[in-house]
């Protein structure tokens, strides 16, 4: 028998909804700073992957920036990131007090066995294992990765001070690494939003629909279990 | 704490009736598309709302080279900045081996496109009749840092630089200066400008710069003399000083004037 399974708190949805299109603004203004000093001579060859004198990869190539749009907009930038900063800011501390104060955070936080049960989960995906670990609302891969990118968040706020005002917020820039360290774990941490990106997409596309729908409207269609009382005969 | 919406039990609005499982399924399934229907017209509103709000945002008129909804919040985040400040708070000094031995990058030379007239070089106050040499600024205390100055395309560069206090030379050479809220310094020329707010102006690490590693200032480092400003972002360090003006209101600066930041504080 079906029944409608309430899924995400609206309150959920809308936070998760606002923070997609700032985030994307997030990233999109951070570029634009970055570009102005990506020129491996000057930013000391640590955008990139490689090893000593091999580099396998340098952020980013020039047609990249190109194709993008995203040369000589520095001003630019700046502005739209020290403006929706705040936006991007307010949205995720109230979303981690809702989760807090709602007990929301009980299907979030990872528990003892979920880095377990996530690795089943991961095998599961690539079809390499056929269990899959039981679990509630979100499974130990999604609880894992959704905590982590909330952590990451976090991180982001706090490199991003770092680098703001290094100066007046010396301490933290210092324990940070200094301000060049400061601005590359600002950078990599981007990176990490943009891999997360790109699994969630993959495994919301593989999760179907019900489970995209119910993102938007909170419900998801189940199988319950039959009252014994409506039994089929 | 509450607890949250059990996952297992069935929503309890839907009616339990107690017909078959079928017709239960497609009431189920009628109310899934009721509340679809309305989610995704609100999800559609929405991103119109998000995408309008946009559109709107980036056609405003333009204060300084941006939008003036940017501006605004710059000057907010400014304000903000200026409450921050602690003139107490020194930026620290780097170790000998992060000096670049061939000096501190140079990049820009606005104002600097003639060679300096170092015979005829004077440092005028405005508004006063003031004509300073370098020898009348050798007269006051010395002061020598290892800072490093920040670019803000992102870069840092370092040197030992040489001068003396803002503050010192404004308490010898025009005392009242120190009442003014703001400072404003430009190239002999006038085509490159910057205005400083006084706490900044006056913080102990900011100088009247003569001398790099300890070599007079090369005509690229600004020479006979430049600001230093490590508190404030490379775009404030204005080379080859020509002027010096106390003001009541922010005076122009060149970078702000085509979308950067006012304060540009570190």
């Amino acid at each position: 028998m079906k029944g409608l399974v309430k899924k995400h708190p609206l309150a959920i949805r809308w936070f998760h909804w606002i923070n997609f299109p700032l985030l994307a603004l997030m990233i999109w203004s951070g570029l634009m700073i970055y570009w102005a000093s990506s020129d491996e001579r000057v930013s000391g060859g640590v955008y990139r992957i490689g090893w000593g004198a091999t580099t396998l990869f340098h952020f980013f190539p020039k047609p990249f920036w190109q194709r993008l749009g995203l040369e000589h907009q520095l001003a630019k930038g700046m502005a739209w990131h020290f403006f929706f900063m705040w936006f991007f800011a307010i949205n995720g501390v109230l979303y981690v007090l809702y989760t807090l104060f709602s007990g929301e955070w009980r299907f979030l936080v990872p528990g003892r066995g979920d880095l377990r049960g996530a690795l089943q989960v991961v095998l599961h995906d690539l079809h390499l294992s056929e269990t899959m670990p039981a679990f509630v609302r979100y499974n130990p891969a999604q609880r894992i990765a959704y905590s982590l990118v909330i952590l990451m968040g976090g991180a982001s706020l706090l490199t991003g001070l770092a680098i703001y005002r290094p100066v007046q917020f010396g301490s933290l820039t210092h324990l940070l690494g200094g301000y060049q360290w400061a601005r590359w774990e600002h950078f990599w941490l981007t990176m990490g939003y943009v891999a997360f990106f790109f699994i969630h997409i993959l495994q919301v596309a593989r999760a179907g629909w019900g489970n995209f729908r119910s993102m938007v409207t909170g419900y998801d269609i189940d199988q319950v279990k039959e009252e014994p009382a409506h039994a089929k005969t | 704490m509450p607890r949250p919406d059990s996952e297992s039990a069935p929503d309890r609005t839907l009616p339990q009736s107690p017909g078959s499982s079928d017709s239960q399924d497609s009431r189920v399934e009628a109310e899934m598309r009721k509340r679809s229907r309305r989610g995704f017209l609100v999800a559609l509103l929405a991103a119109g709302g998000a995408y309008g709000g946009w559109r709107w945002l980036i056609a405003r008129p333009r204060v300084d080279g941006l939008a003036w909804p940017f501006r605004r919040s710059l000057s907010l985040n400014e304000a903000l900045s200026g409450k921050l400040f602690d003139p107490n708070r020194r930026v620290a000094e780097v170790r000998r081996d992060a000096i670049p031995p061939a000096g501190p990058r140079v990049n820009g030379d606005i104002g600097l496109e003639d060679p300096p007239n170092l015979t005829d070089w004077r440092l005028r106050i405005v508004g006063t009749e003031l004509r300073l040499q370098l020898d009348d600024l050798r007269t006051l205390p010395q002061t020598s840092q290892a800072t490093p100055l920040n670019c803000i395309e992102g870069w840092t560069t370092a040197a030992r630089w040489t001068g003396v206090r803002f503050a010192d030379f404004v308490d010898r050479f025009y005392p009242s200066g120190r009442s003014a809220p703001y400072v404003g310094l430009a190239t002999p020329d006038g085509s490159y400008y910057v205005g400083l707010d006084a706490a900044s102006a006056f913080h102990s690490q900011t100088l009247l710069c003569h001398a790099i590693n300890d070599e007079p200032l090369s005509p690229a480092h600004g020479a006979p003399l430049r600001l230093l400003v490590p508190t404030k972002y490379g775009i404030k360090n204005l080379k080859r000083v020509g002027f010096i003006e106390f003001a009541q209101n922010r005076p122009p600066d060149y970078w702000a004037e085509r979308g950067y930041d006012w304060f540009a504080g570190l």
